[in-house]
């Protein structure tokens, strides 16, 4: 696990700074010249992660509206920074590449010779993401680096990482990271937490590592106020207001248990198009295939790129594929998301970030398919009371 | 070291009903085509050159699809001579746009394109070469990816699976980092139904997919197709979609008649 949680005894409680416009993007630039710093940046029609050399790299007056099945962000022509929700693309692709090279091996004159990928030239900083991001990253680190089974690549990148957070103002209506314990708000897992606010503009900063410090003394910030504080509260109650869609996240995982056979799967089934983009837009799906690729001159690389549980070939095993039908696919998923995945890592795979409903092509909804499972549950319940009675 | 036997496999390339645009798609391989004529002996090319070497062949790449009872004839002799057939192409996999005869009165499209259609001794449909003899592997693209050809080819050579995904191009923009076009900007896409293999070519440059290379392995069209209806995409945009390159693939065809217009003349 990367070493940049808070230690205790390692950072005071109340560690915060402020940093005006100005400091903050010196702040970024400062961090340039240490880290590829990558965050949120704005393409034609979509915030994406990509490079941020200086602030007004990010967003700024950007606003997106994200429904189920629809996104859509434009400028809005303001000032603020931070004012769109999480991206379209997230932070996982630094970590577990959508297509990576293992090694090589190149045969000349009868001999193999191996050759591993060139290392990541300089560590990286995420800065923008948001709270849920950072839940899944740890999720991530936990399933790939933390068990019996060690992924080098994720531990390395992992490692260097470093993480300047930004709390969210504006969740969009598909976030239910309230649900999850992953947002609006976060306490730990970053080297420093942001906090937009106004009147005056500034960011409020706390301090999460020793390298979160090192990082802030670099540039010139101001101490923070109670004020700022109550500011920040503010922000993080609001934001908590916009949170609409929910889920269980603790009795989810035994509603699953007793629900294998609910007609809500073949009627899920119905509208899914096992096109496979919300398992490849969740920051925590992890599944990946590994192929040998040779080419004329003998050489030949092991690639491992991005697969997906709806993919028929996820289940093939000796004579056939086992999940065949749509709607067993999407119940491995849906299952293993909210309730194996505590069995397996002790969590819910799930961070609330919307990505999956926001991307459906067919706005499918998880929020929407779990609550399915529940007014059957009570149903159920109300039954067994009328027959006792 | 001679990397290669002594004799080595021989190649051959047959062309059917086609526009030679998956031949082309060999030949584009360039310096790739030198190192693949060292590991095979190309005997039967004519896109590429007049001479040939009679068969059997180790490996035929076949491009087009059955559309004469010539082709009939000629696609069983080229099944006879090959241990390994491929088939290159939406027309050899699907019937390809010439297909789109099949939903036409009988000769009418051989009667608006030419002068003298008695010279024309074509079938009623245009099939993909799968309905007449034993497929070995079918190549999709409307035309083929060469670096899929290639990825064949060498499979093949190194007795390996080709690494092919048969699922949506969906999966291929999200490896790439492409922002979904349906989803983002509200455009008719078919990616999600679509054969991944192109590389989101479409997508890249901000347009939908159009489904050159077919149905994906679990295609479903239906709720797709409700979904473009939602967007704005009418019964016509829709049938017009579905009815291109891969129109006689049978997962597509169902679909279209689902938005096509019964009576289009009506119209």
């Amino acid at each position: 696990m990367a070493p940049r949680t808070t230690m205790p005894g390692e950072v005071a409680e109340a560690d915060w700074r402020l940093l005006d416009l100005d400091q903050f993007d010196e702040f970024i630039r400062s961090l340039n010249d240490r880290f590829e710093v990558r965050g949120p940046v704005p393409t034609s029609d979509a915030i994406v992660l990509g490079r941020l050399r200086r602030a007004r790299d990010l967003p700024i007056g950007w606003r997106d509206e994200q429904s189920p099945g629809r996104y859509r962000a434009s400028d809005q022509g303001d000032d603020e920074y931070f004012g769109h929700a999480v991206a379209a693309t997230g932070p996982k692709t630094e970590l577990l590449p959508a297509r990576q090279v293992m090694w090589r091996s190149e045969g000349r004159g009868g001999r193999l010779k191996f050759v591993e990928p060139d290392a990541r030239s300089r560590d990286l900083a995420l800065l923008g993401v948001r709270p849920c991001e950072v839940a899944a990253i740890s999720i991530l680190e936990r399933v790939l680096v933390g068990g019996d089974y060690h992924d080098p690549h994720v531990d390395d990148v992992g490692r260097g990482m470093f993480v300047a957070v930004v709390e969210c103002a504006r969740p969009a209506a598909t976030c239910f990271c309230s649900s999850m314990g992953t947002g609006p708000g976060i306490d730990d897992g970053f080297d420093v937490a942001l906090t937009e606010l106004f009147g005056p503009h500034r960011f409020l900063v706390r301090i999460g590592s020793e390298r979160g410090r090192r990082e802030v003394a670099r540039v010139t910030s101001t101490r923070a106020h109670d004020t700022d504080l109550v500011a920040r509260a503010e922000v993080l109650e609001r934001a908590n207001q916009r949170l609409t869609r929910h889920v269980d996240r603790e009795g989810v995982a035994t509603l699953l248990e007793h629900n294998v056979e609910h007609p809500m799967w073949s009627d899920v089934a119905e509208r899914c198009l096992g096109c496979a983009n919300c398992t490849m837009v969740c920051p925590t799906c992890f599944c990946t295939d590994v192929h040998d690729v040779n080419d004329l001159a003998g050489d030949v690389t092991r690639l491992r790129t991005w697969s997906s549980c709806f993919d028929i070939d996820h289940s093939y095993l000796h004579g056939g594929a086992v999940r065949t039908s749509m709607s067993s696919r999407y119940r491995q998923w849906l299952t293993h998301k909210f309730s194996t995945w505590w069995d397996q890592f002790g969590s819910s795979g799930c961070v609330g970030c919307g990505r999956c409903v926001t991307w459906c092509p067919v706005g499918i909804d998880v929020t929407a398919q779990l609550a399915t499972l529940h007014v059957k549950e009570l149903r159920d319940v109300d039954s067994r009371v009328a027959g006792v009675s | 070291m001679n990397r290669h036997p002594a004799t080595r496999p021989t190649l051959a390339v047959w062309k059917f009903a086609s526009c030679d645009g998956c031949q082309l798609s060999l030949l584009d391989c360039e310096d790739d085509l030198l190192t693949l004529s060292e590991a095979v002996d190309i005997a039967h090319f004519t896109e590429m050159s007049t001479a040939t070497v009679e068969g059997p062949y180790d490996i035929s790449l076949v491009e087009g699809s059955i559309s004469t009872p010539d082709d009939v004839r000629r696609i069983h002799e080229v099944r006879a001579q090959s241990k390994t057939l491929i088939t290159l192409g939406a027309c050899a996999s699907a019937g390809g746009i010439q297909g789109l005869r099949n939903f036409a009165a009988a000769g009418s499209y051989t009667r608006s394109v030419y002068a003298h259609p008695e010279y024309i001794d074509d079938l009623a449909t245009s099939t993909p070469i799968a309905e007449h003899v034993t497929v070995d592997f079918e190549l999709r693209g409307c035309p083929i990816d060469k670096g899929q050809l290639l990825e064949v080819l060498l499979a093949h050579l190194a007795r390996r699976r080709p690494l092919i995904a048969t699922s949506s191009v969906c999966e291929e923009c999200k490896r790439a980092g492409i922002a979904c076009v349906l989803v983002g900007r509200g455009v008719s896409c078919l990616g999600p139904i679509t054969h991944a293999g192109c590389g989101a070519l479409c997508p890249s440059i901000g347009r939908g997919c159009f489904g050159c290379f077919g149905p994906s392995e679990s295609a479903n069209t239906n709720a797709l197709a409700e979904q473009l209806r939602r967007v704005g995409t009418s019964d016509l945009e829709l049938s017009r979609l579905l009815h291109t390159f891969n129109a006689a693939a049978p997962v597509f065809l169902a679909q279209y008649r689902r938005h096509a217009d019964p009576n289009p003349e009506a119209t």
